[in-house]
């Protein structure tokens, strides 16, 4: 249980130094700098076994269906990283106690340090790679969020969302190539993994897997070509830099590369990508750290260039360039993190980061200058410090490649060469900055810090000596415990020695050290010609600009095909239909075996009447009115056509909801004006018009296709049950009422919600009547005519009665609740238009919300009634009696169910018509 | 007899109902009701996925009728997850409304009860008809619910809206007709038993009834090239309703998954895997269109809409794939993004109130009043809707990886897949240092304190999302169980119809 | 006759497609009207055409139509009227608050204009 907690403690209690500043006024430094003491305390506890080359793992499932487990391990390696991370962020905490300004908020500040020590304690904790992803992607996350920590400066902006974007571009491949690497090898846990080298070397996903993972590693430290951010990234506070982009975050990838060494390094293509990337990192980077005139860019390509050596050595392969890769970055860790916080002090005391208006400090901060000297020589690999022995086990070790053949000499030269430019950018940092005459105008009067702000700097500086001069005693034991772990197997003979007599590597040293120096003193002489080389080379902004061209692109993409026309995005609907139709139906012959009936002069008729209107309703759409009257043409046949194919109750119901929608359209005519105007070009017409005829021929040959061929249904189900179980003989009806009453049920709660809605879009909604209706009469208030008014009173009882009728019959013959309400809607319609809105409103009192709601419950209470009887929703019963006039009835549960269709049907279309029409009236929508 | 199955339909159409009966009633009490309405779905929700947690599956016949000839409600895992899913949505988004957005127009509570009974209704019945029936009331909610305080923004969206549904609802009684028309029946199981026995005739004319059906949900589901409608919709409607209408999209999801795992699975002969063709690379254009969307949107509700249909595309993606893995990815993901969908909507229209200048703009305003609160509240749901970890989303994302590596086209899914969540990190990132971080001087001060409702809802749904990966393991594990019951339809079809080889006698020729 | 029947629906169709395929709402309104009458004809073929009968079983007919798609047509006829009804008013709202009768408000008025 120690493993997460070191984890945890850090990065699920970040809030905490927050919290307890506003609780207790307690100093956040300071509780963040027992939180990451007790963190590293507790991994202390561990070290002595893991020394010793234990390997501790502790597990726990969490999503095992995703090989996804909280697994924890800790040995020689993971120590090493686990030590980096606390200790240097112990030194970083205190150091930026003094470092930040007032009017920055420390409770942020320290709450973020604190997520990002965790999550990087995470990486290098995690025995489950998809935990360790996991871990890497929240480095990168909160790397961006400590970059972005001075949110007023558009560089810190941008530098944290470049950060974000390569490096989680990078941990997305890295998820690819981890997810990949479980398929391989049938385990994410490390331990399984690392035995299965073998195996995956040999699996034909193994360039995929390495490239991917490859990936990740690089762009998390910065390897050409995906270095640009971290130079970027140095709009941080020098405190993040120190940390993060020099001494942690930005060895996860090196980390990786070690992690995984015994899985994936040692093959030709490992050596030629791994070294080659170094390399060219490597090389590159030094030269242009060189040129650099802010000191934190300087250090910013140095830390590049130093982590291309390590990645170099990886790329090798051989066990000893393993070892020299750890211990290195063990060393750069240290000088590194030094020379960052030397940066912060300079920039902090003067002011300002320029090489250019810095210069012979020495003699206002001597202490920081020593330090800064000594530090900076360690990263020159001058002899006595640590960066000395670590660059000549590199050295040594360029001479033992066995891939380059002929080209052996590639390595050497190359390291040679980087190693004089680090000499040279090494000397510049400490020569332009510390000697030299007294600086001019420079915003502050220089002095030395305040006595704790250099604390962490003198620690880091003497580590550096104390390494330097006793290796073999200071860090040979971690070293062996963290190599071994790398290397998962016996590590061969190595020995830390200063001496190592006069030998080809002796020789490159001092080759670099007089070179770079040499190099620095002729500066003059080629630094303006640099200055225009330098131009084009910037990654930052070249993907800035690249970003920005992406969102204009995705903005003009978006624009073109979203263009919010509803007619585009109906006829892309239309043309998906048919294209997911047609294929469906091929090989469809579209004439089957059945028999048909032969066709009557009566129907070719009343087809030819419907497809005349219909095509005229096409044709004359614009000519608003003429359509209103001829949809209802098509309607009536349509309702005839019911009759004809033995559907009495569709064509009533057809028949009463044509002319409830026909009034409507007409209502909505007073308003909408009179014509459209032809507005669409012969073109698109055609356009629609061929598309339209493809879809009336699809349907068509649809239908045909279904009534040729002769079809097995459940349908008789019904036809034998609606008398003896359902009661009624009117099938349809006891289908709507019984058999599917639910639908029904759903159904009118359409309508109902329909006329909820309708009364809210109509709410305080005026429209003002044209002063001439349609046929170029004046719009008079007494427009009511008296023919109508006279046949109207004495209708709207005969309606109800026939509704009622129509109710009663319902069950057994053409009619029910649905047409019944029509009926009654309509006759109330009727009076509307025969006496006016005033009129019909003040003889029809109720609130249509009321009627529709009572009618669902009239009918959820019918079906609910059943429960008392231990049967399901809806569950019908009846019985008969006998009634005066009618005689012997029938009366079912049903019926009650159908009295509440009734009621909500007569609501909504109250409310529709009578709300509508009653819009030019005064007080409308009320 | 457990009436339990019918519970969550009956009860908002009651409380709904109700409320439309009480319009009198002072809107504190109705909002009450139905806080009470809403809140009690989910026990019942909870209740009925532990009855259905060891894959048994509760068959509700309506009216007593026998099936297939009645219409049936079927809860099995899935549907049972749906439910519980609508019913934490649907508390959030009402606890939302209830800072006031309740108020901006008349009869939202009874509308929102009858917004559930539709999504609920959609979600339990094993009829394809009655499925018809039930999207069209939730539709006509949703309609009712995306004009809900008005504004020609909203009354423009809706028309789309409307005009296309209804094309949609033409299409689907198509689809019924033709699929009846073949089968003689409209119960799923039936469906399911009858389509495999079809002639290659038959099969063709199911055949083409069946993708017009994945029409009508993929236009449902906001699959492109139907899904343009989304964004703006989405983007009008007030935030309470289109943090419910997150998992409108999911209906035709669960729509697709439900009729086509069920009735053309791997053992429906000549239909088996009829939709695969079609849905995995619409669903692969989807995910980079909606990235793209987001990558460049102008403001941040634009930019929301998109990320649903970013979101919408990674589920279809694992939908797609119709295998065990895929379902199960397909539920988690949907878990996944309908949370922090509607918690995006909800955190989103927070930050914009408060950003009383710019509003919804992406570009530089006053500083923001509780920046500290918004921004959290941003970050989070940001990260879990990208797909970063350690949210659900980064799970989700990796059971679709899992899930797509069997079919062909894996490569291609995986590139997009990766590429897509890049692109919206990216869009995020710039997003939210435009909005938390890039303030000029000035002090955008006086913006309306913060509604706690509003932040009690959004936080709880990220507390959910939270959940989905701290209890990962249990989470995971009933996605696995689900999609192991998903790839077997037969328990289903043998649950509702009885054990055995269909029995031709329940269909017979009319003549 | 099924011939005559499936030409019925194929005209509705084509037709309904034309006009929703309009600019304005009026005309998408009748295009949405006439797909309608379509799917409902469909939706009486699919359960095979049976002339000079009905689904009254006190008639003592020799052969019934098929009751099941009848019975579909009739809430389809019920929820497409709501419907409607519901596009209507919302048209009309749209008019008042855009001030134009196109499907795309005034926005799309202006788009047209600029193109021409």
């Amino acid at each position: 249980m120690v493993l997460p907690l070191v984890i945890l403690i850090p990065l699920a209690l970040a809030w905490l130094p927050a919290a307890a500043s506003r609780a207790f006024g307690w100093d956040p430094a300071r509780t963040t700098a027992v939180m990451a003491a007790v963190s590293l305390a507790l991994v202390l506890t561990q070290a002595d076994a893991v020394l010793d080359g234990a390997t501790i793992v502790e597990s726990w499932p969490w999503m095992p269906a995703l090989g996804l487990n909280a697994s924890f391990r800790l040995d020689g390696f993971g120590l090493l990283f686990a030590l980096l991370i606390l200790g240097i962020g112990l030194l970083v905490v205190l150091y930026a106690r003094y470092y930040l300004a007032p009017e920055d908020s420390q409770e942020r500040f320290y709450g973020l340090l604190l997520l990002f020590m965790g999550a990087m304690l995470g990486v290098v904790l995690s025995e489950n790679l998809l935990l360790l992803v996991t871990f890497w992607e929240l480095t990168s996350l909160s790397s961006f969020l400590l970059i972005g920590f001075w949110r007023h400066e558009p560089d810190a902006r941008r530098g944290a969302r470049l950060a974000l974007m390569v490096t989680g571009a990078g941990g997305l491949a890295l998820l690819a190539g981890v997810l990949l690497l479980g398929q391989v090898v049938g385990s994410l846990e490390l331990t399984e993994v690392l035995a299965a080298g073998p195996l995956i070397k040999a699996h034909p996903l193994y360039e995929t897997i390495l490239v991917l993972v490859l990936l990740g590693a690089f762009t998390k430290s910065a390897q050409f070509p995906f270095h640009f951010w971290l130079p970027h990234a140095m709009a941080a506070p020098t405190p993040v830099s120190a940390y993060l982009h020099s001494a942690t975050m930005v060895k996860a990838g090196v980390f990786l590369l070690g992690r995984l060494f015994p899985a994936l390094a040692g093959t030709e293509t490992w050596f030629f990508v791994v070294t080659g990337v170094g390399l060219a990192t490597q090389l590159f980077a030094s030269y242009v750290a060189l040129f650099r005139h802010d000191l934190k860019g300087l250090l910013a390509y140095s830390t590049v260039s130093h982590l291309g050596l390590i990645t170099l050595l990886f790329g090798m392969g051989t066990p000893l360039g393993e070892i020299a890769a750890v211990f290195h970055i063990i060393n750069h860790a240290v000088f590194k993190a030094s020379l960052f916080m030397a940066a912060g002090i300079i920039d902090h005391e003067t002011g300002t980061r320029d090489m250019r208006r810095l210069s012979g400090l020495a003699r206002y901060m001597p202490w920081t200058a020593a330090l800064a000297t000594i530090a900076a020589s360690a990263m020159a690999g001058v002899p006595l410090l640590n960066g000395f022995l670590s660059k000549e086990m590199y050295f040594a070790e360029t001479f033992h490649v066995e891939w380059l053949g002929d080209w052996y000499w590639v390595l050497p030269l190359a390291a040679t060469l980087t190693g004089v430019f680090t000499v040279a950018y090494s000397t510049r940092f400490v020569h332009d900055v510390f000697f030299g005459d007294a600086p001019r105008g420079l915003p502050k009067t220089p002095h030395e810090p305040p006595r704790w702000m250099k604390v962490p700097v003198e620690v880091l500086v003497a580590l550096c000596l104390f390494v330097g001069l006793l290796p073999a005693f200071s860090i040979s034991p971690l070293l062996s415990a963290a190599a071994a772990a790398v290397l998962q197997a016996p590590l061969p003979e190595f020995s830390l020695k200063l001496w190592h007599g006069f030998n080809l590597p002796m020789l490159m040293s001092v080759l670099a050290l007089s070179g770079g120096t040499a190099l620095y003193f002729a500066r003059r002489y080629y630094f303006n010609l640099h200055g225009y080389l330098q131009r084009p080379l910037d990654g930052g902004a070249i993907s800035e600009r690249a970003i920005g061209a992406a969102v204009h692109g995705a903005r003009r993409l978006v624009d073109s095909v979203v263009n919010d026309s509803l007619q585009r995005y109906v006829l892309l609907t239309v043309l998906a239909a048919l294209a997911l139709g047609f294929a469906g139906a091929r090989g469809l012959a579209p004439t089957g075996a059945g028999a048909t009936t032969p066709a009557d002069p009566l129907t070719i008729l009343m087809a030819a009447a419907l497809v005349v209107t219909a095509l005229a309703v096409a044709a004359l759409h614009a000519r608003r009115l003429l359509a209103v009257v001829l949809i209802g043409l098509v309607g009536l046949v349509v309702s005839l056509a019911f009759v004809r194919l033995s559907a009495p109750d569709l064509a009533l119901t057809q028949l009463l909801v044509e002319i409830v929608t026909v009034l409507l359209l007409l209502l909505a005519m007073f308003f909408l004006p009179a014509e459209s105007p032809a507005e669409s070009s012969t073109g698109r017409r055609l356009r629609d018009a061929t598309v339209a005829i493809v879809a009336g021929g699809a349907t068509g040959t649809l239908a045909w296709a279904l009534m040729t061929r002769p079809l097995e249904t459940i349908s008789w189900y019904y036809l034998e049950n609606s008398k003896p179980e359902g009661g009624g003989y009117n099938v349809v009806n006891v289908i709507l009422v019984d058999f599917r009453g639910f639908d029904t049920l759903g159904e009118i709660t359409v309508l109902g919600v329909a006329a909820v809605a309708i009364v809210a879009l109509l709410n305080a909604l005026r429209l003002d009547a044209p002063d001439l209706d349609w046929e170029g009469r004046p719009w008079a208030a007494e427009r009511y005519p008296l023919m109508l008014r006279v046949l109207s009173r004495p209708l709207l009882p005969l309606a109800l009665l026939v509704s009622v009728y129509l109710f009663l019959r319902g069950h057994n013959a053409p009619g029910g609740g649905f047409i019944a309400g029509l009926v009654t809607g309509t006759a109330i319609l009727l009076q509307y238009v025969a006496y006016g809105g005033a009129w019909a409103r003040e003889r029809l009192p109720w609130s249509y919300s009321n009627v529709i709601a009572a009618g669902l419950l009239i009918a959820t209470a019918t079906g609910l009634a059943s429960w008392g009887f231990g049967v399901p929703f809806l569950t019908s019963t009846f019985g008969y009696v006998t009634w005066p006039v009618v005689g012997k009835f029938e009366l079912a549960s049903a019926m009650a169910f159908d009295l509440g269709i009734y009621l909500a049907v007569v609501g909504v279309v109250m409310v529709i018509i009578a709300r509508l029409g009653g819009l030019s009236a005064p007080g409308a929508g009320r | 007899m457990s009436h339990l199955p019918i519970l969550p339909i009956l009860l908002p159409l009651l409380a709904g109902s109700l409320l439309l009966l009480a319009t009198g009633m002072a809107e504190s009490l109705r909002r009450s009701i139905g806080l009470a309405a809403t809140l009690a779905l989910l026990p019942i929700a909870v209740a009925l996925l532990l009855r259905v947690a060891d894959g048994t599956h509760l068959v509700y016949a309506l009216g007593d009728w026998p099936p297939p000839f009645g219409i049936v409600l079927v809860v099995d895992r899935l549907a049972a997850f749906m439910l519980l899913l609508t019913a934490v949505v649907a508390l959030a988004s009402h606890v939302y409304a209830g800072g006031g957005e309740d108020m901006a127009g008349p009869q939202f509570q009874p509308l929102f009860q009858f917004q559930l009974m539709g999504i609920n209704g959609a979600f339990l019945t094993g009829d394809l008809f009655n499925l018809f029936v039930f999207f069209e009331v939730l539709l006509i909610a949703f309609y009712a619910l995306l004009l809900h305080g008005l504004g020609p923004r909203r009354v423009g969206a809706a028309i789309h809206v409307v005009v296309l549904n209804l094309i949609g609802s033409t299409l689907f009684l198509f689809a019924v007709g033709t699929l009846y028309g073949v089968t003689g029946t409209l119960n799923l199981a039936d469906l399911a038993r009858v389509l495999p026995t079809l002639g290659p005739d038959e099969a063709a004319l199911a055949r083409s009834g069946a993708l017009l059906l994945l029409g009508v949900f993929a236009l449902k589901a906001a699959l492109l090239p139907l899904g343009f409608w989304l964004p703006r919709a989405y983007g009008a409607a007030l935030a309470a309703p289109a943090a419910l209408f997150a998992v409108l999209t999911k209906v035709g999801v669960y729509a697709i998954l439900r009729v086509f795992a069920l009735c053309f699975g791997p053992d429906a002969g000549p239909l088996a895997g009829v939709a695969q063709p079609w849905l995995l690379p619409a669903a692969l254009a989807t995910l980079a269109f909606g990235a793209i969307g987001a990558l460049g949107a102008r403001g941040l509700r634009e930019a929301a809409g998109w990320l649903v249909v970013y979101s919408v595309g990674a589920l279809l993606v694992a939908v797609g794939v119709f295998s065990e893995a895929g379902y199960a990815a397909a539920v988690y993901y949907t878990a996944h993004s309908t949370l922090a969908g509607a918690a995006l909507f909800l955190v989103v229209d927070l930050v914009v109130r408060h950003r009383a200048a710019a509003g919804d703009r992406l570009d530089v305003a006053g500083a923001m009043p509780r920046a500290a609160l918004l921004g959290t509240l941003f970050f989070l749901v940001a990260v879990a809707i990208a797909g970063l970890p350690p949210l659900s989303g980064f799970a989700g994302k990796i059971m679709v990886l899992n899930a797509v590596r069997a079919t062909g086209s894996a490569a291609v899914a995986w590139s997009v897949l990766l590429a897509s969540t890049l692109l919206v990190v990216v869009a995020l990132s710039r997003a939210g240092s435009a909005i938390f971080w890039r303030t000029d001087g000035s002090d955008g001060g006086s913006a309306p304190r913060l509604p706690r409702r509003g932040v009690a809802a959004a936080g709880a749904l990220l507390v959910a999302v939270v959940g989905l990966v701290a209890w990962g393991g249990a989470v995971t594990a009933f996605a696995h169980a689900t999609g192991r019951q998903l790839a077997q339809p037969s328990a289903y079809t043998d649950a509702v119809l009885g054990p055995g080889a269909p029995d031709r006698a329940m269909h017979r020729s009319l003549r | 006759m099924e011939a005559l029947l499936a030409i019925m629906i194929g005209v509705l169709t084509a037709t309904g497609v034309y006009l929703t395929l309009r600019a304005r709402t009026f005309a998408v309104l009748l295009g949405l009207t006439l797909l309608s009458y379509a799917v409902n004809l469909f939706l009486v073929a699919s359960g095979r055409l049976v002339v000079a009968s009905a689904p009254l079983t006190d008639q003592g007919l020799d052969t019934y139509p098929d009751p099941l798609p009848q019975a579909l047509v009739l809430t389809a006829i019920v929820i497409g009227f709501g419907m409607t009804a519901l596009l209507v008013v919302l048209a009309l709202r749209a008019l008042r608050e855009t001030g134009d009768d196109h499907v795309d408000g005034e926005r799309g008025t202006a788009r047209r204009r600029g193109r021409k």
